[in-house]
């Protein structure tokens, strides 16, 4: 689905921002880029659906590459969700607002009013149909700015930084969507700092340091290694740290969320009993 | 966005870094009047290459070029206007002027002024700036909001970007469509830009008041502005300036390239 080739890319300022990244996305897969600030999580994002252009390499979507596109004919298939919602948000209502990237790709009215109400459902945002968007509590602006974007069915959906400034409630409502989503069969891409999110959600973790690429696989395997959390100033999930200080016991430590943490503890507990 | 790069401070030394912004400000005014007082295109010519030694001095000269090319646009948008209006009224220009020169020299006199601003932003820190507002008496509430609208600019620059490429993400696309399509487009930016600006201004009030902001009347500074002796001399220099331009003006008759070419 998105192919990066050796990737250089270097802002106009002169910050090397990503220094030779090669990865591959299949179609369906999940993905948490994770890594410390500056580490060039979103500009590397930012290749995938060509607001950025690659310096040197090149960036493949759908086996075409990224610098032959426009923007707004990738963002058909790459669908991305910026940090902030207050970026986007501007129609007079939240009806408005869904139906604009609709409008852009030339969506036909009956087919836009479909999809309209489609996505204002998936997220749970019907009752606001006529409301101002300005209106809403942040996690509400920002459900409507994620359905502004699902509502064009897009392959991949871009997720950068989904958790930041939602209370637990909202989050725990955001993981079971991507989760969702994503066995659905689309591709989800997301960009966070935040380990026990991603502890829950177990996808595959791309870890970056310095514009580049330190480690790639399972969730349960990188976040459980304290050497490769050291090199991208991350910290390994509560729980693991619990099960890493408990070595002596004999228990393995890559453990990552809670229900599997309960489980090795009380097969542990009855063990000890026997 | 270029065109605001051109008003970013960078922290550098330099014999043009170091004047008194008061006397810096000083040159400004006399080349804007100056800029304001002719329109005859030689001398526009002559009045927007007189601050390149200033710009070398400086070495700010990158940014500099990339201001003006920030403001071409503008430019040839006042080029393309006076020159249809120019056509279409005769009587309304010059008549020593043809209509390409008259239109040439209009958008040139707006580069003129927007490159001695320039010049003088990409050389003063705000903070200078409003030390020398405070030094002249103007009041503080003012000076703040002044040294504020200027320090945001380059924040709000890069916001702007951050909604393009939000809208972008959507499908927007800025350069299709005729000419009031490609205004409209706009909208999409604009509306996110003003809200969030609203938003952080009223977060800055409030945080500005958290830490005591208006306190105590009489204000102290840990650093005061005192003329040097270069500080003198472009003084004197820009008032030289400005008494040959008035007398220029008045008593020297400066010729146009219409007159100038054969008919």
């Amino acid at each position: 689905m998105i192919e990066v080739k050796n990737v250089f890319f270097t802002y106009p300022t002169g910050v090397e921002a990503l220094k030779g990244i090669s990865l591959s996305i299949r179609n369906g897969e999940f993905v948490a880029i994770m890594g410390q600030n500056g580490a060039g999580k979103t500009t590397l994002v930012k290749q995938f659906n060509g607001l950025l252009k690659p310096t040197k390499g090149e960036v493949l979507v759908d086996g075409v590459s990224t610098r032959n596109i426009s923007v707004a004919r990738l963002a058909r298939k790459v669908g991305f969700v910026f940090q902030n919602p207050d970026h986007q948000l501007f129609s007079e209502t939240v009806e408005e607002e869904i139906a604009f990237a609709l409008r852009n790709f030339g969506f036909k009215e009956n087919t836009l009013k479909k999809r309209v109400t489609w996505a204002l459902n998936l997220l749970d945002l019907t009752e606001y149909r006529k409301t101002s968007p300005f209106m809403l509590s942040g996690g509400e602006r920002k459900r409507v700015a994620l359905a502004s974007v699902l509502a064009w069915n897009p392959k991949v959906v871009i997720l950068d930084e989904p958790t930041i400034g939602q209370d637990h409630r909202q989050k725990e409502i955001l993981r079971q969507f991507i989760v969702q989503l994503n066995a659905q069969g689309k591709t989800v891409v997301i960009v966070t700092h935040d380990v026990e999110f991603v502890a829950e959600c177990s996808p595959r973790v791309v870890l970056m340091a310095q514009g580049q690429i330190v480690a790639d696989g399972d969730a349960k395997r990188i976040l459980t290694d304290p050497n490769v959390a050291l090199q991208a100033s991350i910290v390994p999930p509560q729980i693991t740290q619990v099960f890493l200080g408990l070595t002596d016991l004999g228990l393995s430590t890559d453990v990552i969320d809670v229900s599997e943490a309960t489980k090795v503890l009380l097969e542990y507990l009855e063990g000890g009993n026997r | 966005m270029s065109v605001f790069e051109g008003f970013r401070f960078r922290h550098v030394s330099s014999p043009i870094h170091r004047r008194d912004p008061r006397v810096k400000f000083l040159y400004v005014l006399v080349s804007f009047i100056a800029a304001i007082m002719f329109n005859e295109l030689p001398l526009l010519l002559v009045l927007f290459f007189l601050p390149t030694p200033f710009v070398l001095l400086a070495g700010v000269q990158r940014q500099w070029l990339r201001s003006l090319r920030g403001a071409m646009f503008l430019a040839s948008f006042l080029f393309v206007f006076n020159l249809i209006f120019g056509f279409l009224s005769p009587e309304n220009i010059p008549k020593t002027m043809s209509p390409p020169e008259y239109a040439f020299a209009m958008s040139l006199r707006f580069l003129d002024l927007v490159e001695s601003f320039s010049i003088f932003f990409l050389t003063t820190s705000p903070d200078h700036l409003s030390l020398a507002l405070e030094q002249s008496r103007v009041p503080y509430e003012f000076t703040f909001a002044f040294t504020t609208a200027v320090r945001f600019v380059p924040v709000l620059a890069e916001e702007a970007q951050t909604i393009m490429d939000a809208q972008k993400a959507r499908g927007l696309e800025l350069e299709k469509g005729n000419f009031m399509k490609r205004v409209r487009n706009y909208i999409p930016i604009l509306i996110p830009l003003i809200v969030s600006s609203i938003r952080r201004s009223l977060e800055l009030a409030e945080a500005m008041e958290s830490r005591g902001w208006g306190a105590s009347k009489k204000r102290t500074n840990l650093y005061a502005l005192k003329m040097r002796r270069g500080d003198w001399v472009l003084a004197i220099v820009s008032l030289l300036f400005l008494v040959t331009v008035i007398y220029v003006r008045l008593y020297v008759p400066v010729p146009t390239f219409t007159m100038l070419l054969p008919k």
